[in-house]
């Protein structure tokens, strides 16, 4: 009776295993294929069709999307846009939540519900007046723009997530600070940051992948080919590349390896930054 | 550090400051006067989101082309949108993918997690357990116009891997144009939003699991629960504020959402894939009905707004409630 449940037991625990594999491999399905497309010939291509394995492979297809999409361009696009909306969007929910969870300020209750509808809203609550505006001021087409407007909506949410965090901050740090003499911005920037420094790296990272992955804001502000970015020149490029599948995977694949490096680098850091602002 | 043999009054008096600044200073808290620092947030705030946002709304009530000035029509877009029936089509396909993108989600992420995370990390340890959680988080981390390119091929109608599927085991009969025909089209987004968003849920309910105390699984066992009624009645009940959030924060972004509309489709065929989000797009920048589209826009804005605020009472009572009986 015992060694038959053993079994039952050892053999239900493979099968699940396997099920639970066939799943993963189900959901990766996509990408699989974005990948082997991406190093076959046309000729490899057209014999083993979009699904199936070649051993003709060749680095030629993604060296040609990369010239004709002119990657580099748009990977520095990108690069510049996400590092600098990250980088202002910490620092504006820095300063914000400073205040707000550390400080007392009248209305608090009230900043933060306004900074989290703005989170809620749609873009295309906004988008067009400030379409309009940017034209205005001749910063259309500017990836500043793009900057200025993406960096008011990770800020809505930083200043809110910061602002739970820092509402924990050990206040007898922050009291033995200033009986010492410390003022505000030494308070902030020697004590609160250096603790803190786990929450704001953990939405450094979340900004940074949040704005590389916006199609609809460089969609609406950026019209020239040179100031486009990685997702948008790839949602672009595929009404022309219509034809060849292995130039589109290509273009796929070049836009997947920028996310995938990062999302192995800072898979534990988004881990614990997702569970952060949950469980307040 | 050593402490200063000048006391701070003494040292205010010294100076030559009056009483009152003295008395003033020594009741002052560290938490006052940090004003200054909400000054660039809010700023920005209001440039960037209020101001634009108020702007909206006015030239919702407006017909207007983008160029010249914009004519006051007062309700007339609203009466409009109401008799509209793409508006409804838009509404209806966002409720779709609600389904698509919350309930179909959460629970099979609730499920998966509790599996992962009671029965694969004991039997194969949490190397294998981790494997498995960041690869289902994979679709959540790949740019969405990849996504959506990998599921144009998967769902072509000549040689996609749905239909290639079903012609290699005999079913060639139930192969479609998936997202050519109008009937299919929004059920075919829908899939993919669900494989899109089980990553989601997922990541966040297992790192829930984690604090749920393994005591309380062995009482319930004990009093002869079997792992369905565990899960049910005690593990998801613990869960609950986790539950909530994702279920919240995956509501607004099925309302939301436009990218994979305007990749896969672009709203098409004819209509049926539209959404709230990319009609009013097209009415800004392919037709340019301005005020249509910010009247959407506004409307799609108070069902989000109204959404999240019946919820959130919702939850705070039923939380109040269960104060009440522990």
């Amino acid at each position: 009776m015992a060694s038959r449940s053993r079994i039952a037991d050892g053999a239900g625990k493979y099968l699940s295993l396997i099920a639970l594999s066939v799943l993963l491999l189900l959901m990766l399905f996509p990408l699989y294929m974005v990948t082997i497309n991406s190093f076959k010939t046309e000729d490899g291509f057209l014999a083993t069709g979009p699904f199936r394995l070649s051993t003709n492979l060749t680095l030629d297809t993604l060296k040609t999307t990369w010239k004709s999409t002119e990657y580099t361009t748009k990977l520095l696009n990108s690069l510049a846009i996400s590092l600098t909306t990250a980088l202002l969007a910490v620092g504006l929910s820095l300063f914000s939540a400073f205040a707000l969870g550390i400080g007392k300020v009248k209305g608090k209750v009230l900043f933060l519900v306004f900074f989290l509808i703005a989170v809620m809203l749609p873009s295309e609550s906004l988008v067009y007046p400030m379409y309009y505006f940017f034209k205005l001021v001749k910063l259309y087409d500017t990836r500043t723009s793009v900057v200025l407007f993406t960096a008011a909506f990770h800020a809505s949410f930083g200043t809110y997530l910061l602002a739970s965090a820092f509402s924990a901050f050990p206040r007898e740090l922050i009291e033995s600070a200033v009986i010492d003499g410390c003022n505000k911005l030494n308070l902030l920037f020697r004590i609160v940051v250096p603790i803190s420094m786990p929450t704001l790296s953990v939405l450094f990272v979340f900004f940074f992948i949040w704005t590389w992955n916006d199609l609809f804001t460089p969609l609406i502000f950026l019209i020239s080919n040179a100031k486009q970015t990685v997702p948008l020149a790839m949602a672009l490029a595929r009404a022309e590349h219509n034809v060849t599948i292995t130039l589109q995977s290509s273009a796929a694949l070049l836009g997947i390896l920028p996310c995938m490096i990062f999302f192995i680098l800072f898979q534990r850091t988004l881990t614990k930054g997702i569970t952060a602002g949950s469980i307040k | 550090m050593a402490q200063t043999s000048i006391s701070p009054d003494q040292k205010y008096a010294r100076s030559g400051a009056s009483r009152t600044v003295a008395v003033a200073r020594k009741s002052a808290s560290p938490y006052r006067g940090y004003e200054v620092f909400l000054l660039p947030g809010v700023l920005w705030f209001l440039a960037l989101i209020v101001a634009p946002f108020l702007v909206n709304i006015a030239v919702s009530f407006t017909k207007w082309q983008g160029v010249g000035m914009p004519i006051w029509t007062g309700l007339a877009n609203y009466q409009k949108a109401f008799s509209d029936s793409t508006f409804w089509t838009s509404f209806r396909n966002n409720l779709s993918l609600i389904v698509a993108m919350t309930i179909v989600p959460t629970l099979v992420g609730l499920f998966l997690a509790a599996f992962l995370f009671d029965y694969i990390s004991k039997k194969f340890g949490a190397g294998v357990t981790s494997f498995f959680r960041a690869g289902f988080y994979v679709p959540q981390v790949i740019p969405i116009v990849v996504a959506a390119i990998a599921w144009r091929w998967i769902l072509q109608p000549d040689w996609g891997a749905v239909n290639s599927l079903l012609r290699a085991v005999g079913l060639g009969a139930l192969a479609h144009n998936w997202l050519g025909d109008p009937a299919t089209a929004m059920p075919s987004i829908m899939v993919m939003m669900v494989w899109f968003q089980i990553g989601y849920p997922l990541v966040i309910f297992m790192a829930a699991l984690q604090r749920v105390d393994p005591e309380l699984h062995e009482a319930a066992a004990l009093d002869g629960a079997s792992w369905l009624q565990t899960f049910a009645y005690v593990t998801v009940h613990l869960i609950r504020p986790e539950i909530y959030v994702v279920i919240l924060t995956t509501m607004i972004h099925a309302l939301k959402v436009f990218p994979p509309v305007w990749l896969m489709t672009r709203g098409g065929p004819g209509t049926a894939t539209y959404v709230a989000s990319y009609f009013s797009f097209r009415n800004f920048f392919e037709i340019s009905n301005v005020g249509y589209g910010a009247t959407i826009a506004t409307i799609l804005t108070v069902i989000i707004v109204v959404i999240t605020i019946v919820y959130i009472r919702v939850q705070t009572q039923q939380q109040r409630e269960e104060g009440l009986y522990g």
